[in-house]
């Protein structure tokens, strides 16, 4: 009898511990979701949202060109990204987990990576001077006579892929170091006593073994890239908007909360289905 | 055969970090264009820049508001952190696993559905938007960070200490302030500053979540809108300063003893 009053109290401490962290969570993301999520089965009328229950919203979306191809372009652009940023990033990490001395790799990693830690709008401004017609790159290859009329490297999706491929070529650097380094030595030697060059050892046996690594990174450049705003509403011009810009656009100039909610329940989906993919592959390749 | 791999090696690497530093190198040498435009030709090198955004009450203020915004969020993100993870790591919970699904599950969502969310709530229940709001939205960002991180630090370890301190006669909070609490301060720190950086840069939850007294990265938005402007090239500059010079303090204090072995 004891023993269960003990326990009782035992885990109402624990309640009183986890309770602050379920209630913010519960509160302010929990039930805003569940409430935008219902939403974007409602409609509006001028400025108000009805709660009347419609499919309105979704069919808009598959229905109207400009909703479908922020989705299209959205995917198109992350795709792109993601693979430029693997193959440039992949001979970085290399390089660093191999040819650079270990006293000095972590400094090589951090300056590799320093950018990736000024703000974010600073950083896509920063493109914009870079790439613009009058800017630092056009400028150079004018100079240098390799071009005559200044490149459009900006206001298009040339200037949100650089942009985007800077941001990720950081990220991945980091996550395909992180697998690269763990990798023992000895893999490579067995497969040198086995008598592969340094070529098919690499493709054989060090490619492979560093794939989980190159899996997370591109998992997370495909979320944080799908997901981003900031980048293409800088750099990429109005000609064609990505799904999170066709978003804010929604809530900006028309008001239209339910139109607005469903797309971003269309972006999480997609979020969500490459998700479970990424997982599937990753446990695919344990077993 | 050596010789030219070392060549390719070193060109391949010096490009690439070219690429990763051209924006920020040019970012910072045009914040000192004596000019309008912070585009080659380089005219000369001025300060001016600088002392019109130390002059600029809006952007001082909008600095102000950031670092109180990310400073606040983070602790109260580490507070409830650390105690959910003091109790999901030394009690038995029920349904513990889909608990602590709850509290990571905002890591899954993009801060736009976190934002736009969030917004649509505080529509209907008419509170105002401000810095509460905001940092509000940055609590729901971070919490699973911070929970995340000093969870997995909580090993078996630490329980016998815990143990010998009770049998000391130490009762629950001293316990987890004088003991649990010290044993884990190299990730609670380190959950504390990644939510300060992280806070310290967000952009979408906090130009949804506020109205007029708007957080750093909200007013540099706000300045794009002029173009091309060697003012926002020396608030750029100041700011990866801050983050650098935050960065160096992380790598020395947090992440050394980590770091060391590799």
């Amino acid at each position: 009898m004891a023993a269960t009053a003990l326990e009782r109290m035992e885990r109402r401490k624990a309640w009183a511990f986890a309770l602050p962290a379920l209630l913010w969570t519960g509160f302010f993301f929990i039930v805003p979701f569940a409430y935008m999520a219902a939403i974007s089965f409602w409609t509006r009328q001028g400025r108000e949202i009805v709660a009347t229950w419609t499919l309105d919203n979704y069919i808009a979306f598959f229905g109207k060109a400009h909703f479908f191809k922020g989705l299209v372009v959205s995917l198109e652009i992350t795709a792109t990204v993601t693979v430029i940023s693997i193959l440039l990033a992949y001979p970085l990490a290399w390089i660093i987990a191999e040819r650079v001395p270990k006293k000095w790799q972590r400094f090589a990693l951090i300056m590799a990576i320093l950018p990736f830690w000024t703000s974010y709008v600073v950083r896509s401004y920063s493109w914009l001077l870079v790439l613009s017609k009058g800017g630092v790159v056009n400028q150079a290859l004018l100079w240098l006579g390799v071009i005559a009329e200044p490149l459009e490297l900006s206001a298009n999706r040339t200037g949100t892929v650089i942009g985007f491929v800077h941001f990720f070529v950081m990220l991945l650097t980091l996550t395909i170091y992180a697998n690269l380094i763990q990798l023992s030595p000895n893999y490579r030697r067995a497969a040198a006593d086995l008598g592969a060059n340094a070529f098919q050892t690499f493709w054989f046996v060090v490619l492979p073994l560093t794939l989980p690594g190159i899996m997370v990174g591109a998992f997370l450049t495909f979320v944080l890239c799908i997901g981003d705003y900031i980048t293409p509403q800088i750099l990429g011009g109005n000609n064609e908007l990505v799904l999170p810009q066709v978003i804010m656009l929604q809530l900006g100039r028309r008001a239209d909360f339910p139109m607005a909610a469903a797309l971003s329940l269309v972006l999480m989906v997609v979020v969500t289905l490459a998700y479970i993919a990424c997982a599937r592959w990753l446990k695919m390749e344990r077993t | 055969m050596r010789h030219l791999s070392t060549i390719l090696v070193t060109l391949y690497a010096g490009l690439i970090y070219l690429f990763i530093f051209l924006p920020v190198v040019v970012l910072v040498l045009f914040s000192f264009q004596d000019g309008s435009l912070p585009v080659p030709p380089l005219n000369g090198l001025t300060l001016r820049w600088y002392e019109a955004i130390f002059a600029d009450g809006k952007l001082m203020a909008a600095l102000g508001n950031s670092l109180l915004v990310a400073l606040i969020s983070s602790a109260v993100a580490c507070v409830l952190g650390f105690l959910a993870a003091y109790a999901f790591a030394r009690y038995t919970l029920p349904a513990s696993g889909l608990l602590r699904g709850l509290i990571v599950a905002p890591m899954t969502v993009s801060t736009l559905i976190i934002g736009l969310g969030l917004l649509s709530i505080l529509n209907i229940t008419g509170m105002r938007l401000s810095l509460v709001t905001v940092g509000i939205g940055h609590v729901v960002i971070n919490l699973p960070l911070c929970f995340a991180i000093i969870y997995a630090s909580m090993g078996g370890h630490q329980v016998n200490i815990e143990r010998a301190a009770r049998d000391l006669g130490a009762k629950d909070w001293q316990v987890m302030l004088l003991v649990t609490a010290p044993m884990l301060l190299p990730s609670i720190l380190a959950a504390f500053f990644l939510s300060v950086t992280f806070s310290w840069d967000e952009f979408i939850v906090a130009f949804l979540l506020s109205r007029f007294d708007v957080t750093l990265p909200v007013e540099i938005w706000s300045m794009l809108r002029s173009g091309l402007d060697p003012k926002t090239n020396a608030i750029g500059s100041v700011v990866f300063l801050i983050s650098v010079a935050f960065l160096v303090v992380m790598e020395f204090t947090v992440f050394r003893k980590t770091g060391k072995s590799s």
